[in-house]
């Protein structure tokens, strides 16, 4: 499934994702560091509001300390949802370990949103 | 209705007020040759308008040009969205038609927006709206004041998002802000299997379809549009062909509903001095030739004459030759002493051959429209209109021609068309345009005693008083010639049979001035006899004077004599004396 990438150099990065081999360890640590994120709202409409507050929620229960917020609102700045690639609102994108995933709706799928942002991690450090 | 409000983000250009005219439906021109006049007008204005067509078949540049030449056209800045390619990609794609986007893009007329979406990188968690798209689009029409939007290809939101009734949901919304906003906006779908969209598209578009095509028929390409539905407003329902060229989109027909050339009454004339008098003066400007005849008959021949008497008068003709290439033709028809060399040189006449196979019909027609465009000819031949039913089948060529027809008519160009048709004189080709032409000329070959000869009829002249005459057809070395048939007892003769029975009527009328001079000149022959005789009795007359004369003199004198003896013998005798000197009476003798 997974295959080494020369040029990523915190080592070889995840590639598909099966839920079964999802670990539920909670705060297992990405050997190369935080988790960065950026999510992506526009203005307070109901989706963006739960999103928020959803990933508040499941980042404090099941990324405490591992992980970085950046929270946008395209409202501001347009200009971000070109530069940016955003068609969906809201839209939660993981920076940071690679590769760029982009979970879209308002994470109240919990498990779904926690294998995307973990399991590259687990990856990770199990090469 | 739904029209362009003014809360919506352009405040100017607002489309034009319905008061006068309140059921006319406001349209948007798209600047594209053809598209314009099947549309009658353009697109609906401020609505959006669906192009459905497979891959390949044009909807993207169409897409493009109606943004590019709306904005530096129409002065109508345009969006364009796209989620296929990119704007790089875009901007090269295009800059071989002449549209430089990246400089309207920095000119401000211009916004492309490419949206990528990698459905592999997208995982749902939970609803979601596409606030992202319409926020970028939002911004983009700011940029510009956009008063055109072209989304290509939105369907590709079906496939890279999950969750299709939200996509339909957003959809529904997209085209409601779109419509809120006045934008007039092109949206591009590929076929579905049993929609006119993969997606059903057409949903979301109620007020114009247009469907595009690219069909191989009988070996030929033509790429083809047809408007599915246009709500509220006439249009043509035909399968226009259109093709790309390097200026664009060319719609056949690129006639320009707007010209009326209105109805000229000069004429001119066909270089042909006795074709001009059968035709009453010649063929009035602007109106449509038909030459047809037997292969050989002469019908380049013909035409090639009228464009030199075009050239003659100082004005541009074009000689399209489906059949000979320009050397060939320049050479053939200098044989017959037409320099059309001479009008090439001086930059009157052009010869544009192309074989017919090179390229489909609607690529011919459509180059062709564009070199009158650019050399705005006076007249215009076509040789032979025939020869186009090598890359076009029957009824498609008919059509083309009758297209091509209306659209000189409709710049006042005079066209010559010929015409192949079969030795029995029908249309043996299939090509009926005849109905249409205002002149037809039909050269015929006769065959009659062992020769081919050649008969040219007026068949129709429209408007004009015209000759019922037969006229043999000749080519000599200074061009065309017609010289009168024979007609008598013996029918029409031609050729052979005609300069024979000429030389007969010659030979009896030989016969008869050879009669008169004859009799004339023994008349003259008389009359110096005559004259001689006068001359004589006249010597006659004047001897027989003389001698009367002389007479008369000798009696004088014979008396004189006589009175002088008698004197003298009256002194001899004394018988008187003294005799009176009195001269003898004269006369007495």
């Amino acid at each position: 499934m997974s295959a080494p990438r020369p040029n990523e150099p915190p080592g070889p990065a995840g590639q598909a994702v099966d839920p079964a081999d999802r670990t539920d360890t909670p705060g297992t640590a990405p050997s190369g560091g935080v988790i960065e994120l950026r999510l992506y709202v526009a203005g307070q409409t109901a989706a963006c509001v739960r999103a928020v507050d959803n990933l508040n929620r499941l980042c404090e229960e099941h990324l405490a300390g591992q992980y970085r917020v950046e929270l946008i609102d395209l409202t501001e700045n347009p200009a971000q949802a070109r530069g940016d690639e955003i068609i969906a609102v809201p839209t939660l994108v993981r920076k940071f370990p690679p590769p760029l995933r982009r979970i879209i709706g308002d994470l109240s799928n919990t498990d779904r949103v926690l294998a995307e942002l973990r399991l590259r991690s687990d990856d990770r450090t199990s090469p | 209705m739904n029209r362009a409000t003014p809360e919506g983000p352009t405040p100017s250009g607002v489309p034009p007020a319905q008061s006068g005219d309140a059921l006319l439906l406001p349209k948007a021109r798209t600047g594209i040759r053809g598209l314009d006049e099947v549309t009658d007008g353009g697109l609906p204005r401020g609505r959006p308008t669906l192009i459905a067509g497979a891959a390949g078949t044009g909807k993207t540049l169409l897409g493009l040009e109606f943004l590019v030449r709306g904005a530096l056209e129409f002065g109508e800045p345009g969006v364009l969205i796209a989620f296929e390619e990119t704007a790089a990609d875009l901007v090269a794609n295009v800059a071989s038609l002449g549209f430089d986007l990246g400089r309207m893009q920095a000119d401000g007329q211009l916004v492309i927006d490419s949206v990528r979406i990698d459905a592999a990188e997208i995982v749902e968690a939970g609803s979601y709206d596409l606030e992202g798209l319409f926020l970028r689009l939002g911004l983009a029409v700011e940029q510009v004041g956009a008063k055109r939007v072209v989304l290509d290809t939105i369907e590709v939101l079906f496939s890279a998002l999950p969750n299709e009734a939200i996509v339909r949901g957003e959809l529904t919304r997209l085209f409601r802000w779109l419509k809120d906003r006045g934008l007039t906006t092109i949206v591009t779908g590929e076929p579905g299997r049993e929609q006119l969209t993969r997606h059903g598209t057409e949903e979301y578009v109620s007020d114009c379809v247009i469907l595009l095509n690219h069909r191989v028929t009988e070996e030929i390409s033509t790429r083809r549009l047809r408007i599915l539905k246009y709500r509220g407003s006439t249009h043509g329902t035909n399968e226009y062909p259109f093709l790309i060229n390097d200026r664009g989109i060319v719609v056949l027909p690129v006639t320009s509903l707007a010209l009326d050339p209105g109805a000229p009454t000069e004429r001119i004339s066909t270089g042909v001095s006795r074709l001009d008098h059968m035709l009453g003066g010649g063929v009035y400007r602007g109106t449509t030739v038909l030459v047809s005849g037997t292969s050989g008959a002469g019908k380049t021949t013909l035409a090639a004459q009228m464009a030199a008497a075009a050239c003659a008068r100082g004005e541009h003709a074009l000689f399209v030759s489906f059949e000979e290439s320009p050397a060939k033709l320049v050479r053939n028809m200098a044989s017959v002493g037409i320099d059309l060399q001479r009008w090439v040189d001086a930059g009157l006449l052009t010869v544009w051959a192309t074989p017919p196979t090179a390229y489909g019909l609607e690529s011919h027609l459509a180059s062709l429209a564009t070199l009158i465009e650019e050399q705005v000819p006076r007249v215009v031949v076509l040789d032979a209109v025939t020869g186009l039913l090598h890359v076009g089948v029957s009824a498609q060529v008919t059509m083309a021609v009758i297209r091509e027809i209306a659209a000189l008519k409709a710049r006042g160009i005079t066209a010559v068309l010929t015409t192949l048709i079969g030795a029995g004189g029908g249309a043996a080709t299939g090509l009926v345009v005849s109905s249409l032409v205002d002149t037809w000329l039909l050269v015929r070959n006769v065959e009659t005693n062992g020769e081919y000869n050649r008969l040219l009829f007026v068949r129709k002249s429209r408007g004009s008083a015209h000759s019922n005459q037969v006229r043999e057809f000749v080519l000599t070395n200074r061009g065309v010639e017609l010289l009168d048939v024979y007609v008598g007892p013996e029918g029409v003769l031609t050729g052979k049979a005609r300069i024979a029975r000429e030389a007969a009527d010659r030979a009896t009328a030989r016969d008869r001035a050879q009669a008169v001079s004859r009799s004339r000149r023994k008349l003259r022959e008389h009359a110096a006899q005559v004259e001689a005789q006068v001359t004589q009795l006249r010597g006659q007359l004047a001897d027989e004077t003389a001698k009367v004369e002389q007479m008369k003199a000798e009696l004088a004198r014979e008396d004189a004599a006589l009175a002088g003896d008698r004197v003298e013998m009256a002194q001899h005798g004394w018988a008187d004396s003294a005799p009176a000197p009195t001269a003898p009476t004269e006369g007495e003798g």
